[in-house]
């Protein structure tokens, strides 16, 4: 059976420089970002160009997709957090994006590896730290102090909030990277099946449509995934910022 | 022991760890559905409670993923 690893690769095209002995170098990674770039620039502002009062195809998905997360946004930050609306929208639209692109076969997956999902987390998470700092100076440290707590067990749930206020890039980075990649290795575990029974003859040949059936069925649960993921991603930034937005819980 | 095969046998321990947040996210979607069926009304204003619990319940059995991928591809 082919290796279910072997999607993941990462390919060097060619080389751009050397920053600091380290090579740059355009990669098939770089490629399906600039893919995705161009995918989400072209649907925004090709749908956009040529307005109409009624909606077409293109132009309802561009509408939809704005509606969505700025109601998004709204709900779960307050109108205050409205500022951060490009932040959040260009989030969600370059992790979908890439989660869409990569289920196409012969794609690669930019969002399987954690270098990229970490990036993205830990922007969010110096974001949240940055402006809670800069609006609300000392008092952002009241994220770690819930209110309403019995002050002889304070300490101990402070401990706790802070531990969780550290481990959420983590969480966060590792959630959108491990439902990617144990998705797309599943499908390839799937489909290599239906080839590994295609060597058996005839009986290899009726016993193979089960597997196939099966790769059709995982592929559809994986765009349910991949959209779900995108928007996990997405709200849980909006959550996040609504601490920097609010620090009194 | 062969180091190599308690690494293996490590990560597959650390995965029994999944079952509690399938535990979690099982519970987490069920109770939305009885409580969306009672109110269907309502269910909507809860949907981002509802992501909101599933992402902090998935991050723990996200955590002993972790554990497992540490131990079979980085330590």
């Amino acid at each position: 059976m082919e290796d279910p690893i072997h999607q993941f690769e990462i390919v060097k095209y060619f080389t751009l420089g050397h920053i600091a002995g380290r090579e740059i170098a355009f990669t098939n990674s770089a490629l399906f970002m600039a893919i995705a770039i161009a995918g989400i620039t072209l649907l925004l502002v090709g749908s956009t160009s040529r307005r109409s009062l009624v909606p077409g195809r293109l132009q309802s998905i561009a509408e939809m997709s704005y509606e969505f997360v700025a109601d998004m946004v709204r709900s779960t930050t307050g109108t205050e957090g409205m500022r951060f609306f490009p932040f959040v929208f260009s989030i969600f639209m370059f992790v979908l994006f890439l989660n869409l692109i990569g289920l196409v076969p012969y794609t690669f997956s930019v969002t399987s590896h954690i270098v990229i999902t970490a990036t993205l987390a830990l922007m969010v998470f110096f974001t949240v730290i940055g402006y809670g700092v800069w609006k609300n100076g000392t008092k952002f440290l009241r994220v770690f102090v819930p209110s309403g707590i019995p002050i002889y067990i304070l300490p101990l749930v402070s401990a706790i909030e802070i531990m969780s206020f550290l481990s959420r890039p983590l969480s966060h980075c590792v959630r959108l990277f491990a439902n990617i990649l144990a998705g797309h290795i599943t499908l390839k575990v799937f489909a290599g099946f239906v080839t590994m029974l295609g060597t058996w003859g005839l009986l290899g040949w009726l016993g193979a449509v089960l597997p196939l059936g099966m790769t059709v069925a995982l592929t559809a649960l994986e765009l349910l995934v991949a959209v779900l993921q995108a928007y996990v991603f997405a709200i849980l930034t909006c959550i996040y910022l609504h601490d920097a937005l609010h620090p009194g819980h | 022991m062969d180091p190599v095969a308690a690494k293996m046998i490590g990560a597959g321990i650390a995965c029994i760890g999944m079952g509690g947040a399938g535990v979690g996210v099982g519970t987490i979607f069920g109770h939305y559905l009885a409580a969306a069926l009672r109110n269907p009304s309502a269910a909507q204003g809860q949907f981002a409670n509802l992501i909101f619990g599933f992402a902090v319940t998935e991050a723990l059995g996200i955590f002993s993923l972790l554990i497992a991928l540490l131990l079979l591809f980085a330590l």
